[in-house]
């Protein structure tokens, strides 16, 4: 392991061997891990790397089966979270949960505001000392705002704030920019270097690998639960850290293949739904990928859901093949050949309680039919032969979803829309908290789609996959569509430009 | 643990069991259990529970309830006796009652999926309003004069067997109903309604028009039953089967049917139903007193929403240690 200087400060907590096995398997083997003060450490590893074990390892949440954890260079054994907590450790994670109706001072001084006589809570000293924990993270908010309506980011540095009012030294951010847009990381990042300059430790995970090189010092590597490498970030290419990830040389990450456009298969015009969008027009050819770019609450998402009929539209019209959808219904849109990826996969895309061969024979309830009764095998040989088409990894086919990693999860929701051979594809952040390597394999099928005729719209909010994936670019902002980019002329800078409504396009 | 075991924790397969094991216990201790009158008795009061248990099952699987089936069985009830002293044909009353309950149901229905309402509260409302109805019609009467052929259909047995005649057309009921629930691609759809509605809206499914369809089917059985509840005790009243909702809701929670739907099967509500009703019957036969005999159902009704949980918790547990014996972390 390459430490910073033999000179330099002690690391305030450290990982010595740790194991961890969860019945036959073993998460985590003989893991090291350093975190000095006042740097910033990756964690990088694909889904089932062990990450999550090692981040509730030292949340508490875990108990190792071998190894040592260090806090000053004293060994610690936490018992449960609160221990972690009262040791200075504290986790941020990707989705705050603040309670509403109290104001963001409240919520972070739950349960032991400051009091007066009688016990009574002294608002006046809860206000000042949120007031100075937001001074100290160096952002303006103010404390007697209800936490209902702060924007994710927000909600997370409040949650950050309350990890100081614990005194925390170490920091643990599992995914906090999953949810964020392009400003609120920028706002985060403001705050983690604020708080390294001040001397925290902090642990950060992301999958979006150019975070990683942006803010951290460090980066470790796990690989199948096992450490790979510890080492500066400076020098390093990401390249390079997708080779440790994934242990080999990974095919090219956005493998996209020219394809000669062909009819239109979609065709949306002047779509309008009050309020959330105006005026939406473009057109989608058969063997096209078109990217559809813009900043969290554009409208993307909005004019996907209306184009398969999820919401109703005001104005307009939809068509897929020359033919007319019926507004607000997705079974004529399912039927005319349209089918939807959709952004939340969990409570949109999968019945998470239900099996893997059921969730994919839900799309097939009129099709897997016979004298009107379900037939079982055809439903199971379809259920099977997409499953396996696109090598989602389950122990078998009557599990429920909710036993896979979030990658898998995401080919059962693919793998239950190309099994109604769509002629239009509309996916919505398609590889959204997807390890890197399932994302080139998703972009793999999305290219060989669009070259088997499908027409196919990608909603990204990952820039690097819109450039990567897209033979056109359009561009939404407030509700509007902004801009149509072509490939040749689409760069970070052109889309976004047309997605902060800069430019006129 | 083997496999095999993990499944028998299910729990309609418990309560299947324990009827078994009731049934078995009452046959060798309880005296007057076993002769053929008591055990038509058991079956005739039970048919009516079993009957709208048979639609609301299906409705608490899409993740809604009817609380007004009852006061539908009540209100057609009501009609039928009203509409008979006016002396109307009886074989054009019962369609028209069978209307009415569709009507009913048909109510429930748009509320909930127009107005987007909750059920349950819908629901209350016509509890009480559809109650108030059949007191409008037919006051505090009593119509028992209905056509001899037709109070013997619904109070006799088969032939020198125990089973009522009613039993025959309800075991037909009980088949169509277990094919849409389990069989068929309607049924599968309300398993996905329940479990997760708006997973099923984006995957094509038809879910309001899916639950207006249950609502109108339950109004329908509602009144059904009441047409039977009338003329097996051969007493049309405004307040015939009061409570009855309660009897149903408690059966088919005890069947293991999930209240935030999504889960169960109709084998196993049906067994609820008759484990209800075979316990009544048995508490009667031992003189256990009319108010011990609610505390004993209340308390089921707990153990109802609590087993099922647990043992799911149980095979959860079993299936998470499984799952993570061969992926390593989430």
């Amino acid at each position: 392991m390459t430490h910073p200087s033999d000179t330099g400060p002690a690391p305030v907590l450290a990982l010595e061997d740790i194991s961890k096995s969860f019945g036959a398997v073993r998460a985590l083997r003989d893991v090291s891990l350093e975190l000095f003060p006042g740097e910033v450490h990756a964690l990088a590893g694909e889904n089932g790397a062990g990450k999550s074990t090692l981040i509730k390892t030292l949340a508490g949440v875990h108990r190792p089966d071998a190894g040592r954890v260090l806090l000053d260079g004293r060994p610690v054994v936490f018992h449960g979270p609160g221990d972690a907590r009262d040791a200075g450790i504290a986790v941020i994670y990707q989705e705050p949960t603040l309670f509403p109706d109290l104001s963001i001072a409240e919520n972070i001084f739950m349960g032991r505001q400051p009091r007066r006589a009688l016990g009574r809570i002294d608002h006046k000293a809860t206000h000042t000392a949120t007031l100075r924990l937001m001074k100290r993270l160096g952002v303006e908010l103010d404390p007697d705002r209800p936490a209902r309506g702060l924007s994710i980011a927000d909600q997370q540095i409040v949650e950050i704030a309350k990890a100081l009012s614990f005194d925390a030294r170490v920091l643990i951010m599992d995914e906090p920019t999953a949810a964020l847009t392009g400003s609120e990381v920028a706002r985060l990042f403001g705050v983690v270097r604020t708080l390294r300059e001040q001397g925290a430790a902090v642990l950060f995970i992301s999958h979006r690998l150019e975070e990683i090189f942006e803010i951290c010092q460090r980066v470790t590597t796990l690989r199948d639960g096992a450490w790979i490498a510890s080492e500066p970030v400076e020098g390093m290419t990401e390249d390079d850290l997708v080779r440790r990830m994934v242990g080999r040389d990974l095919e090219e990450l956005y493998p996209k293949q020219d394809v000669e456009p062909g009819q239109v298969a979609l065709s949306v015009r002047r779509l309008t739904r009050e309020g959330v969008f105006t005026d939406v027009s473009f057109e989608v050819r058969h063997g096209e990928i078109v990217g559809l770019a813009g900043l969290v609450g554009a409208g993307r998402t909005e004019v996907a859901r209306a184009v398969f009929g999820i919401d109703r539209w005001d104005a307009g019209e939809v068509e897929v093949e020359g033919r007319k959808l019926t507004n607000g219904a997705p079974s004529t849109a399912m039927a005319a050949g349209l089918a939807l990826v959709p952004e939340d996969r969990r409570a949109q895309g999968l019945v998470m309680g239900m099996s893997i061969e059921r969730n994919i024979g839900l799309t097939g309830l009129r099709t897997t039919v016979r004298a009107g009764l379900m037939d079982r095998g055809a439903e199971r040989d379809r259920s099977l032969d997409w499953a396996v088409k696109l090598q989602v990894k389950y122990a078998r086919i009557a599990d429920a979803v909710s036993t896979l990693s979030g990658g898998n999860q995401q080919k059962v929701v693919l793998a239950k829309w190309l099994a109604t051979g769509p002629k239009v594809l509309i996916v919505d952040e398609p590889t959204r908290g997807i390890d890197v390597g399932t994302k080139a394999e998703v972009h793999r099928l999305l290219s060989q789609l669009a070259a088997d005729g499908v027409a196919v719209l990608m909603i990204s909010s990952d820039l690097p996959e819109i450039l990567g994936m897209a033979d056109r670019v359009l561009v939404m902002h407030e509700g509007r569509l902004t801009a149509e980019i072509p490939r040749a002329e689409a760069t970070e800078e052109t889309v976004m430009a047309a997605a902060t409504g800069r430019a006129a396009a | 643990m083997p496999e095999s075991l993990t499944r028998a924790v299910r729990w309609d397969t418990v309560v299947g069991a324990l009827l078994i094991l009731l049934l078995l216990l009452s046959f060798g201790t309880v005296d007057g259990f076993g002769n053929a009158l008591n055990l038509s008795f058991l079956i005739g009061n039970t048919l009516p529970i079993a009957l709208i248990a048979l639609p609301m099952t299906l409705l608490v699987v899409a993740g809604e309830i009817d609380l007004s089936v009852a006061s539908t069985a009540g209100l057609s009830g009501a009609v039928m006796g009203k509409l008979w002293n006016d002396g109307m044909a009886i074989e054009t009353i019962i369609p028209l009652c069978l209307l009415l309950g569709v009507v009913c149901g048909l109510v429930n229905g748009l509320l909930v999926t127009r107005l987007g309402l909750p059920s349950l509260a819908v629901t209350i409302g016509t509890l009480a309003a559809y109650r108030g109805i059949a007191q409008i019609v037919l006051g505090s009467d009593a119509v028992t004069d209905f056509p001899t052929q037709y109070l013997d259909f619904a109070s006799g047995r088969l032939g020198n067997t125990f089973l009522p005649q009613a039993f025959l057309p309800f075991l037909v009921l009980l088949a169509i109903a277990v094919v849409v629930l389990h069989a068929t691609p309607f049924g599968r759809s309300l398993f996905a309604i329940g479990a997760s509605e708006e997973a099923a809206r984006f995957a094509g499914i038809r879910v309001k028009r899916h639950k207006l369809i249950l609502f109108t089917v339950t109004g329908l059985m509602a009144s059904l039953t009441g047409i039977f509840w009338a003329l097996h005790y051969a007493s049309a009243r405004y307040d015939n089967a009061t409570g009855l909702e309660l009897s149903v809701v408690a059966a088919v929670l005890l069947g293991g049917i999930d209240f935030d739907g999504g889960r169960g099967t109709l084998g196993g509500a049906i067994a609820g139903v008759f484990l209800l009703g075979a316990l009544q019957n048995v508490m009667s036969l031992l003189n256990v007193s009319a108010q011990s005999q609610i505390v004993v159902t209340g308390v089921l009704l707990v153990i109802s929403v609590l087993g099922p949980r647990v043992a799911r918790q149980i095979s959860v547990a079993r299936a998470g240690r499984r799952a993570a014996a061969s992926t390593p972390t989430s």
